[in-house]
């Protein structure tokens, strides 16, 4: 599939360009009744780091819930807008399952499955159609070293991977988002569970995946935004206040003044 | 330590086409989930097989033979009479309730005091094998507490009463009681731990000591389960047929004290129906009987449910 | 505060007499079943030998073993499992993973509880004329499974579904964010962990199945057969209706035979339920999360 056309495809009239990941438009997210956030217009280009940051309950978890479409199993949860997704509508995806396979997802509390350390990363590509041991193998290694936990589990693939310590445990549910090779990779506060130092190496990771992946990143460390995001932007009880450059936001170049207030830590 | 992926293209809106199919997974997960549904309205074909077939099987007497009034008032059961059949199921209406009756006034306290015991006072392993213990008793199957109450309460109650015949509504009342405790026990237990902790810990901190934590908040807090409790322990009870058959003495009568034997509904069904041409008269009645007691308990059951989830869906 | 008031000390006092009265009131529930349950092994365990399990009943069933009874039991047992077991887990499936919170999801857990509600009887009645007679499979082994499977089927509804619930929602939308179906969640993650509670839940339907008398009386069991049914479209005793006939309507019987059948079922029934709670406690000693 991916050795198919390289040009952008004809865009119909009103679609969004094809350069850009994800376009939201109008995006208004509920549960029953509340409201969770309103009326989000952003794009996330591809191959960027797009950050988002805010405090607490400003909507940047159910953000994210809506880009993979997890709204259809949580209880409640509806959102009205348009999302593109490199250029498709979510709503006309027919096959979620197969949208989910493209986006990784990383929330705060880490699960690791009651599988083992192996079969955790092993899982995505087995359901995708690789079932050769040496592959898996290639495989497992490679997506462990890449979340920093192969040299702590490398002499038990074999142990229960929900029996890991909750920093493994998130480590391994990245490798796990990993083992997908997505194209789009969501997280949200990854690092809440994980120690400054191997947050500081997934950092890096997360850097050089830029070249093959989309990031979302959510995050409630501004410093963090600011050292990995292209672009960034704020979000606050429920509302979208602005995206800019990281940069040029971090250096007071703002258009709303509760962005320069929660930048430099007077809230939040 | 990282070792770097081969660089990927990302992909165009031209390849959603093929990300977007319909793939065997997916064809599969539908598939599945339609079989599974068919699992899940099994219950309901069940219950609808239930009320066909025995309506089925007994409509012909409820449109030809039968009188409301008589049946429901009259207790004159003398389906087998030569000459003059009459069909009074009053007798039989009495019996089950008497015996459901006296089942439920003996069990509903003790089983109430238990549940509170094991949830509230119990630690530990003496809960844990109380609750096993009860779980015991529930599996305790009703032909064996039948033979209980024909060859051990018999003649203890013979004997203890001074009374000529030890298989009546006292037998009958204390084996069913016997056998909807641990019932009522386990259900009601269940409905006391889900009044959450937080309710507890907020009482005991202004000082209360565990019974008034139990009597003023808990009770008040679980009686919606309690309740629920009671009915299913009084469903139980009206449903049961082998014990009942077993120790009541099998009878036809009004009774005037504890000690005069009954004849209950479930098992009249059970004692006579052997004996009844398929169609005719008296085996229609017998699954009319059937219809009144499935009526009976779906209200039961239904009203049990309402009462824990409310008119409102879950 | 700390001090020993008269309130303190009347409360003190309260509280402990309140618990032993409840203590009290789970003992006289308890104790009369245990002393039965012990009257039940005096009188019947020197007779429950290989022999009674295994040899035929003579004189009209006032000598002799339980080995029809015994064999047929099983098979009923058997055939209900088989007709039960797939739809219950099937139904406890859809109910747990794939049923949308509706109305009609509603009225299917409504049925289940009536179903399980239904009398025993009822139950019988329905066997008999929907499979005995309507469906012409006369009483058989077969109608008798059959009804004997739509009596206990809510047994194995409640018990899978309670298994499949207690695997944590986060597993499930872990599996799903990787883009496995609601299948391959289940097949890989939520069956696995839940396949020892299903168990449970079947070895206490057998439990249940082996007791039940009502449901079988019209359908397949017969008072006196002795001899082994050949197909399941024969009739077969069965434990429960055979202590039910030996104790009311067979005069003559010793005294030990009704007592030795009633321990020999009640064995069966108490056996199958120790498993199931062995079972579950062995599971909860080596948790997966």
């Amino acid at each position: 599939m991916v050795a198919l056309s390289r040009q952008a495809a004809p865009t119909p009239t009103g679609a969004p360009a094809a350069e850009n990941k994800l376009e939201v438009r109008d995006l208004t997210i509920t549960y029953g009744k509340t409201p969770a956030l309103s009326n989000v217009n952003l794009e996330v280009r591809a191959n960027e780091i797009f950050g988002i940051i805010g405090p607490a309950n400003s909507g940047k978890t159910s953000f994210l819930r809506v880009l993979n479409r997890m709204d259809t199993f949580t209880t409640g949860m509806k959102f009205s807008g348009t999302v593109y997704y490199e250029g498709k509508n979510l709503r006309s995806w027919r096959n979620l399952y197969a949208l989910r396979r493209k986006i990784g997802v990383v929330f705060p509390l880490p699960v690791g499955l009651p599988l083992s350390v192996y079969d955790n990363v092993a899982m995505a590509p087995r359901l995708y159609g690789t079932q050769k041991k040496s592959e898996l193998d290639e495989l497992v290694e490679r997506h462990l070293r890449r979340a920093a936990l192969w040299d702590e589990v490398k002499d038990r693939l074999h142990a229960l991977g929900s029996l890991l310590s909750g920093g493994q445990q998130q480590r391994l549910t990245i490798a796990r988002a990993l083992s997908q090779e997505p194209d789009l990779l969501l997280l949200d506060e990854f690092s809440i569970a994980v120690d400054p130092v191997t947050t500081m190496k997934i950092e890096d990771v997360l850097k050089e995946l830029r070249q093959e992946m989309t990031i979302v990143l959510v995050t409630n460390l501004t410093q963090q935004a600011r050292r990995l995001a292209d672009r960034t932007a704020f979000f606050l009880s429920g509302q979208w206040v602005e995206v800019g450059d990281t940069e040029a936001l971090f250096t007071g170049n703002v258009k709303d003044e509760r962005t320069r207030s929660y930048l430099e830590g007077r809230f939040g | 330590m990282l070792t770097k992926l081969p660089f990927r293209r990302s992909t165009t809106g031209d390849q959603h086409r093929a990300h977007d199919a319909l793939d065997w997974a997916w064809l599969t997960d539908k598939a599945v989930g339609v079989l599974v549904f068919v699992g899940g309205i099994s219950a309901i074909i069940f219950i609808l097989s239930v009320f066909t077939f025995i309506t089925r099987q007994g409509i012909g007497f409820i449109t030809d033979t039968m009188e409301v009034g008589e049946f429901l008032t009259s207790p004159a059961w003398r389906p087998t009479s030569d000459e003059n059949p009459t069909y009074g199921a009053f007798a039989l209406i009495v019996g089950t309730a008497s015996v459901t009756g006296l089942a439920v006034l003996l069990a509903v306290p003790f089983s109430l005091g238990a549940a509170i015991f094991i949830a509230e006072f119990a630690k530990g392993r003496v809960r844990e094998t109380l609750k096993i213990l009860i779980e015991f008793l529930a599996a305790i199957p009703s032909v064996v507490w039948g033979f209980i109450g024909l060859s051990i309460m018999n003649p203890l109650i013979i004997e203890l009463f001074d009374v000529p015949v030890g298989l009546n509504l006292l037998n009958a009342g204390i084996i069913l009681g016997l056998m909807s405790a641990p019932i009522m026990t386990s259900i009601a237990e269940d409905a006391l731990k889900a009044v959450p902790d937080s309710y507890r810990e907020a009482a005991e901190a202004m000082g209360a000591t565990r019974w008034q934590i139990t009597w003023k908040v808990v009770l008040p807090a679980g009686r919606k389960g309690l309740l629920a409790a009671i009915l299913l322990g009084v469903g139980r009870g009206f449903g049961e047929t082998m014990a009942v058959l077993m120790a009541s003495g099998h009878s036809i009568n009004i009774p005037d004290s504890p000690f005069d034997s009954v004849r209950a509904l479930t098992a009249s069904i059970a004692a006579e129906l052997g004996e009844t041409a398929v169609g005719s008269d008296h085996y229609q009645a017998l699954f009319t009987l059937g219809i009144l007691l499935f009526i009976v308990t779906f209200v039961i059951n239904l009203t049990a449910d309402l009462v824990v989830n409310g008119i409102k869906k879950r | 505060m700390f001090e020993s008031t008269e309130l303190n000390r009347r409360n003190a006092r309260v509280e402990k007499s309140m618990g032993f009265l409840y203590l009290v009131m789970t003992l006289i529930l308890i104790t009369p079943v245990l002393l039965i349950l012990g009257l039940l092994i005096y009188k019947g365990a020197p007779h429950l030998t290989w022999e009674f399990l295994s040899t035929d009943p003579k004189s009209g069933m006032t000598a002799g073993g339980i080995f029809p009874a015994l064999v047929g039991t099983i098979a009923l047992v058997l055939g209900a499992l088989i007709a039960s077991v797939p739809i219950g887990v099937a139904a406890a499936i859809y109910l747990s993973e794939y049923a949308p919170d509706n109305w009609f999801t509603r009225i299917i857990n409504l049925a289940i509880i009536n179903l399980a509600g239904v009398p025993s009887i009822v139950h019988a009645l329905h066997g008999l004329g929907a499979f005995v007679l309507f469906f012409k499979m006369g009483t058989s082994i077969l109608a008798a499974s059959l009804t004997l499977a739509i009596a206990t089927l809510p047994v194995v509804i409640v018990s899978t579904r309670e298994s499949l619930a207690a695997v944590p929602m986060a597993f499930r939308e872990a599996c799903w964010n990787m883009g496995a179906t609601r299948w391959q969640t289940i097949r890989k993650v939520v069956l696995p962990n839940s396949v020892s509670g299903i168990l449970t839940g079947v070895i206490l339907e057998v439990s249940r199945t082996a007791g039940e008398t009502a449901p079988i009386m019209f359908t397949g069991a017969a008072f006196f057969l002795p001899f082994l049914p050949e197909s399941i479209f024969d009739q077969t005793m069965a434990l429960s209706l055979h202590l039910f006939v030996i104790s009311t309507q067979v005069p003559g019987v010793p005294e030990h035979v009704p007592y030795t059948v009633a321990l020999t079922l009640i064995g069966i029934v108490l056996i199958m339920n120790a498993l199931s709670i062995g079972f579950r406690m062995y599971l909860r000693g080596k948790k997966k999360w």
